[in-house]
């Protein structure tokens, strides 16, 4: 393999161990590609030229010559064999998770991805892997297709209603990395972002163990991120504008009218139901969108209606 | 023409053949245009159509390229978006491309070629057109009450439990399947039966081998998109789970149905654009395309291996890993003969006599864009690569290289071409070649930089995105608005050309194939007297003066 290093203008940044093989590939290929598109095209403006129609100049019959068509059928076959068998080798390396890989569930949903880590705890659309250690993304989808895709270890997958599927690799910087839904799957599709935040290995082990509220955050601070976390806002707006669902301004310690008719207040239980069993109570005139449970603690809930609070 | 031909045309259409009229005069009035069984005007209503679609296709695509002007909102919202760009894959898709060079400019063109009067069903052919405007009905209706915003790929199973008018939609797509198949039908029985006396196999234009090589993909593959349309409907309408999870179904087996058609329909859409620019390349270089049987059966090969690589557009959606072997694999068979094509339209040129008329820069733009268009299908037809380029810009820029930059460009050079033929209008040639710079620029200027784009990362159908991008996108729709003018002028200067264009002579390009050697416009029956065909249609050293002279 000739290595041409990439010049970062076509490719994004490498951050994982085999997304420089990955580039390396592409730049080949690339190159391949310059050197046969010049080729032709400048032979073709040659003879554009060369027999021009003017006067005194007529064409020639040449209908054909078997070998050299025989030629540039068959000798092309090698070439395609051999990028098809660059590429497939590739993805094979890929394809295999390494046995000590730590397993994070990915699981997607309109319009939003929710990590879980080896040890239970849950993360929305960010997540904490440390750096040099591989990892596995275990994918599914909680409604319509999505696609996990992470362009600094230049893979992604579907994620399937109904099924897992999954990629490894190891990240070798420390920082963040961009991941899109790369799939189609409805209004917010170009919203559902996600960052993967790449640390040292005593770095993850810290923050396994604690929450996510950080040292000395006010409550009210701590659940303005979660809202922001969550993706909340995809359907809750926090300046009373209509959304997918109610907004949150001037809610919360009102009396709010349910779609049986009922009335009661949005108060903290209201509110810590709402979240864990979305379906359980349903604000009139918003049936029509089915709101996914989000798995917060009671910490995170805290956070949000203190943040409800303040949305007056 | 033999006696064994004769017997397929019905003349109960030709009522009065009168030699002196030409098949635009010889009957007036709105009703022996939308009840005639002529070919010729059977296929000008088509371009009618197509274009009127191929208009509104390129306007969903200009407000889907200002759209992403800037970040954000810049005039619609994401609802409207989506569903702009799936009006725009649908139509052009369904309504434009797939009509475009067979059912138009295929109608008018196949059956002067083949030395016949007319195709051999004729009024099947009208059918054809009935069931297009019924389909296209269907789609219209689709649009005013709420529109699609479901990707012209209708995936499951978003699409079946979105809020859009998915029904109407894919009912349009089902009705126009028929259209298409009946349109291969009729093709492939003209091919076979009504071939003028002399006109062997290995002496038939190479349009007509494309043609031919289309219409058996189309009788193939088009049924299994009407099955995968009825199955999504079902499952829609009724809630039988076919497609969706949560009915017992299996959303990835939507994928291989849909692709099982649309796959080969890729062909369906280019391989008619590889057949026209073979005549325009032999008629401007004069001289006979090289390579004339390995040409013609690579447009076979296309339709065969068309079938077998439906699978590459599932690399990502967690297929086993060893049909992904597989179909890598015989994705890259595919460039054989694309390359052999490519490789054999260069050579056409050397020792031709060569005039840079506006449908022959069309050719040369074709050659070099269907090229990056094939090229770039290799990045993809590698696993390793196209798991990362997979659903993003690269793949958008990809297929309209091979789309717009391919079976467009051939579109619009093949109507130029023959535009004398059935107008008998010349068109201004300085207008035609500044609208093709246009469109040229424009076009490269559009999507190379979304090559760039997609292997930065950009995923595909994206309302909004990071500000890394914005510099991108801005370029791409600045070349849009290039393409727009560029295909604008193209059109206004026909238009012009019908009302105040010179008369065009028999034969303005100086061509030896056939469609070239009868009246232009042709007379109702195509020739005055059966043509004995006696020599190849790029046989430009057996041709006479007097064939090759203007009048």
């Amino acid at each position: 393999m000739i290595h041409i290093r990439p010049d970062n203008f076509q490719l994004p940044e490498a951050l994982s161990t085999d997304a420089a093989r990955v580039d390396d590939l592409y730049m080949f290929v690339y190159w391949f590609s310059v050197i046969f598109t010049v080729a032709i095209t400048g032979t073709m403006l040659y003879f554009v030229w060369r027999y021009r129609r003017r006067p005194g100049h007529t064409a020639e019959p040449v209908t054909h010559n078997t070998t050299l068509e025989v030629a540039w059928t068959v000798i092309p076959i090698f070439f395609v064999m051999a990028l098809f068998h660059l590429g497939f080798k590739e993805y094979a390396h890929e394809a295999l998770a390494a046995e000590n890989s730590i397993e994070i569930g990915v699981r997607g949903q309109q319009w939003s991805w929710t990590f879980t880590y080896p040890n239970g705890k849950q993360d929305a659309s960010e997540v904490t892997i440390p750096i040099n250690r591989p990892v596995k993304f275990v994918i599914s989808s909680q409604d319509v297709l999505h696609s996990f895709y992470v362009p600094g270890a230049r893979l992604k997958k579907d994620a399937v209603p109904g099924m897992y599927s999954s990629i490894a690799f190891t990240p070798n910087t420390i920082g963040d990395m961009q991941i899109f839904c790369a799939e189609y799957c409805g209004k917010d599709h170009s919203g559902m972002l996600a960052k993967i935040h790449v640390v040292a290995e005593k770095d993850y082990e810290d923050f396994l163990k604690k929450g996510d509220r950080m040292d000395g955050e006010p409550l009210d601070a701590y659940g303005a991120r979660l809202y922001k976390k969550n993706a909340c806002y995809t359907c809750h707006t926090i300046d009373g504008s209509k959304g997918n669902g109610p907004t949150w301004k001037g809610m919360y310690g009102k009396p709010v009218t349910l779609q049986t008719g009922e009335t009661i207040t949005a108060d903290d239980n209201y509110v810590h139901e709402s979240i864990l069993k979305p379906q359980a109570k349903i604000v009139q005139g918003f049936t029509n969108v089915q709101m996914p449970p989000f798995t917060l603690n009671d910490e995170q809930i805290s956070g949000i209606i203190a943040y409800m609070k303040t949305l007056k | 023409m033999g006696a064994a031909t004769t017997t397929h045309v019905p003349t109960a259409s030709h009522d009065t053949p009168d030699p002196n009229e030409n098949y635009l005069t010889v009957t007036k009035g709105v009703w022996s245009w939308l009840a005639t069984l002529d070919h010729k005007r059977i296929g000008v209503m088509y371009l009618v159509l197509v274009t009127a679609a191929f208009l509104l296709g390129g306007i969903f695509a200009l407000l889907v390229r200002l759209e992403l002007f800037t970040r954000g909102e810049t005039i619609m919202g994401a609802e409207t978006y989506n569903r702009m760009f799936t009006l725009h894959g649908v139509v052009m898709v369904f309504l434009f491309i797939i009509p475009s060079i067979p059912a138009a400019l295929g109608n008018i063109i196949l059956p002067i070629q083949l030395g016949a009067k007319d195709v051999a069903f004729p009024r099947l052919n009208l059918m054809s057109l009935y069931i297009y405007a019924f389909g296209a009905c269907f789609a219209v209706y689709s649009m005013l009450t709420g529109a699609v915003d479901t990707g012209w790929t209708f995936y499951t199973p978003y699409s079946t439990t979105t809020h859009s008018a998915v029904i109407p939609m894919i009912m349009g797509a089902f009705i126009m399947g028929f259209s298409s198949i009946l349109t291969g039908v009729n093709f492939l029985a003209t091919v076979h039966k009504m071939r003028a006396p002399g006109l062997t196999w290995t002496r038939l234009p190479l349009f007509i081998w494309g043609l031919y090589a289309t219409s058996i993909i189309q009788i193939l593959a088009t049924p299994v998109l009407a099955i995968t349309l009825l199955l999504l409907t079902c499952e829609r309408a009724f809630g039988i789970g076919i497609f969706d999870p949560k009915l017992g179904g299996d959303p990835v087996l939507f994928q291989h149905f849909f692709w099982f058609y649309s796959h080969p329909a890729v062909y369906i859409m280019i391989v008619p654009g590889m057949a026209v620019i073979n005549e325009i390349l032999s008629t401007f270089s004069h001289r006979a395309i090289y390579g004339y049987m390995f040409v013609a059966m690579s447009s076979i090969a296309l339709a065969v291996l068309g079938f077998l690589v439906w699978g590459h557009h599932l690399f990502v959606s967690g297929m086993s890993e060893y049909a992904m072997m597989v179909f890598s694999a015989l994705t890259f068979l595919v460039a054989i003969p694309s390359g052999v094509k490519v490789f054999s339209w260069v050579a056409t040129l050397y020792k031709g006599s060569i005039r840079l008329a506006s449908p022959m820069l069309y050719a040369l733009a074709f050659i070099f864009q269907f090229t990056i268009g094939g090229l770039t299908g290799v990045f993809l037809g590698m696993l390793a690569i196209d798991v990362h380029l997979h659903d993003t810009y690269f793949v958008v820029a990809h297929f309209h290289y091979v789309m717009v930059g391919g079976t467009v460009f051939a579109f619009v050079g093949g109507l130029q071409y023959w535009w004398p033929k059935f107008t008998g209008k010349l068109y201004n040639e300085l207008v035609a070649k500044i609208g093709f710079w246009f469109a040229f620029v424009g076009f490269n200027v559009t999507f190379g930089i979304q090559f760039v784009l997609g292997s930065r990362g950009m995923p595909r159908r994206y309302y909004d995105y990071l500000p890394q991008f914005e510099k991108f996108h801005q370029i791409s729709t600045v070349g849009s608005w290039f393409i727009g003018t560029g295909f604008l002028i193209v059109g206004i200067n026909l238009m012009y050309s019908l009302f105040k264009g010179k008369k065009s002579p028999r034969n303005p390009w100086n061509s030896a194939a056939l469609e070239w050697q009868t009246p232009t416009p042709p007379p109702l029956a195509n020739f005055t007297k059966v043509p004995v065909i006696t020599r190849g249609p790029y046989d430009y050293h057996l041709a006479t003066e007097a064939e090759l002279a203007e009048d």
